[in-house]
């Protein structure tokens, strides 16, 4: 009998687990909502929140951005020129970057950059009794930790992706002008009379959703990490690991939400 | 006056505290000694709530701890953490005043500043030490600054998890008067766990000692000395030997 349910147990219970993971992060994002709306708030805490997230991403954004928009504009040059269609690539490339990869490659840089200082920040606080110490004066930890780096991310993320979205068709059009030969005027012409504000804008919706995403896991992980420096190491890898995942899967979901129809 | 009755809790298979009944009255100065991972600290932060006991009651003043009202029952209370707990983040001055920058205790910056001033000269702190960074400070002085902060706001219950350990011998005695002074002036209720037996006597009206769960025993400073238990005697002259295993 053990050896028939055995297999069975184990895929259950990671399965199990993985579901009541799932569950707790989201009473957990239902928790950091609920405190947005609610005073005390803590606008020291935000600003700073978003001079971290927002602002010094700006460097590691940029360059993924201008890297992956040349980067497309040779693959699809070189792909085009299998159908007559070389002609496209400003417009793919302004499509392709505003509607997945800026927002998804962003979202991806900040969970590496983000998730991880945050959670480990907020794990090294939960180790070192500093959690604790805010309880017993009266502050409540998902207000004053969780709450300004949500709405920081959430906010500032969707920014970064515009900026990288301008930086990356900027990569596009620097090697459509100077390798593959395309006249500059044209080039900026087709880029803009072929994209629609949706585009930019759905991209930018996605920004902020992967934003929560990252502020939010970065958050879990961190207040929920276990004891001494391997218990922050485990919730800083759990943070990116379990960012970046939900990071691709929503982007899949929003996809098919805004663009299926 | 706060009221435990039989107290548990367990991590795991470890199992902490074991039935845990004390009795601490309002106004006085209660130690708690103990071998180290007892369950002292723990037995502190259920209290406070911020580790749920699994069994028995704690009650502050009749009313049960988990059901009151968070906010107005731990406005009433200061707790200097056992490794002091600062923010990183925040500044000396901004530690010890954070409870009065924000909530109901909230007044101007500038006030607060001159408050938590103050509250670290007498943790024997010198002013510039105000605008430095918790990690510029060696441990003694972080757990000063901890200590200034748990009593900043006046609190009338202030728990003290070894407020003098890492200290030299004269600072040691600083703290202790301190803490014995907030009791006798400000009428205050302490609990303070130690394993310094100078300190327990400058500070206990009554000691408890905590050993496999429970209270072993309790009494006066002057029952201490005098009591045959072989626990207390074994732990108060520090002998190897006894019915306290060295090895735990
Ligand atoms: N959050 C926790 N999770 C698991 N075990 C814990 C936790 N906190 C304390 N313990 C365990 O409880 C025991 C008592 O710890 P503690 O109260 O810190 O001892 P002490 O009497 O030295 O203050 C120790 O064995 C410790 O490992
Ligand atoms: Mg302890």
């Amino acid at each position: 009998m053990t050896a028939l349910t055995a297999p069975l147990a184990a895929i259950g219970r990671p399965v199990l687990a993985a579901l009541a993971l799932i569950g707790r992060i989201a009473l957990f994002a239902a928790r950091v909502v609920g405190h947005m709306v609610r005073p005390p708030f803590y606008p020291r805490e935000f600003l700073q929140a978003l001079l971290q997230i927002g602002w010094f991403s700006l460097p590691v954004v940029g360059l993924t951005a201008v890297f992956t928009g040349g980067a497309l504009a040779l693959q699809i040059y070189s792909g085009g020129a299998r159908f007559n269609a070389e002609a496209v690539v400003p417009s793919i490339v302004a499509i392709g970057m505003v509607r997945e990869l800026g927002p998804v490659l962003g979202g991806l840089m900040v969970a590496a950059r983000v998730a991880s200082s945050i959670a480990a920040e907020i794990g090294t606080m939960k180790v070192t009794e500093q959690i604790d110490a805010l309880v017993t004066l009266s502050t409540d930890p998902i207000k004053y930790l969780a709450v300004p780096r949500v709405l920081a991310a959430t906010l500032a993320v969707p920014v970064l992706v515009a900026v990288g979205d301008a930086i990356g068709i900027a990569g596009g059009w620097l090697v459509g002008v100077n390798r593959l030969g395309f006249n500059s005027t044209v080039y900026l012409q087709n880029t803009v009379d072929f994209l629609e504000s949706w585009d930019v804008v759905s991209g930018l919706w996605k920004g902020a959703a992967f934003g929560f995403i990252v502020a939010l896991m970065g958050c879990y992980h961190g207040m929920n990490s276990g004891r001494g420096a391997q218990g922050v190491g485990a919730a800083t890898k759990a943070a990116v690991v379990g960012a970046s995942v939900l990071i691709l899967a929503t982007n899949y979901l929003l996809t098919e939400v805004f663009f299926s129809a | 006056m706060i009221t435990l009755t039989g107290v548990t809790k367990t991590f795991g298979k470890n199992r902490v505290l074991r039935g845990v009944d004390l009795t601490i009255p309002s106004g006085q100065s209660m130690v708690i000694i103990g071998g180290s991972g007892t369950g002292k600290s723990v037995l502190l932060k259920c209290i406070l709530g911020l580790v749920r006991h699994d069994g028995g009651t704690i009650t502050l003043d009749g009313q049960d701890v988990t059901t009151a009202d968070r906010d107005a029952f731990l406005a009433r209370f200061g707790m200097l953490f056992q490794g002091g707990a600062l923010f990183d983040s925040l500044r000396v001055w901004e530690n010890v005043a954070f409870r009065l920058m924000r909530g109901a205790l909230k007044r101007p910056k500038q006030e607060a500043r001159e408050i938590a001033i103050e509250k670290l000269r007498r943790v024997g702190l010198r002013p510039e030490v105000a605008d430095q960074f918790p990690a510029e400070l060696s441990g003694g002085m972080q757990k000063r600054v901890g200590l200034a902060r748990a009593i900043a706001a006046e609190p009338e219950i202030i728990f003290f998890d070894e407020p003098t350990t890492g200290l030299d011998p004269i600072m040691a005695g600083v703290i202790n008067d301190l803490i014995r002074e907030i009791v006798t002036e400000m009428g205050a209720t302490a609990m303070t766990i130690t394993h310094d037996m100078s300190s327990v006597r400058a500070i206990a009206d009554r000691v408890a000692m905590l050993h496999d769960g429970v209270i072993q025993w309790t009494g006066t400073v002057g029952e201490m000395d005098a009591t045959p238990d072989p626990y207390v005697q074994q732990f108060i002259h520090g002998r190897a030997t006894g019915p306290i295993a060295a090895v735990r």
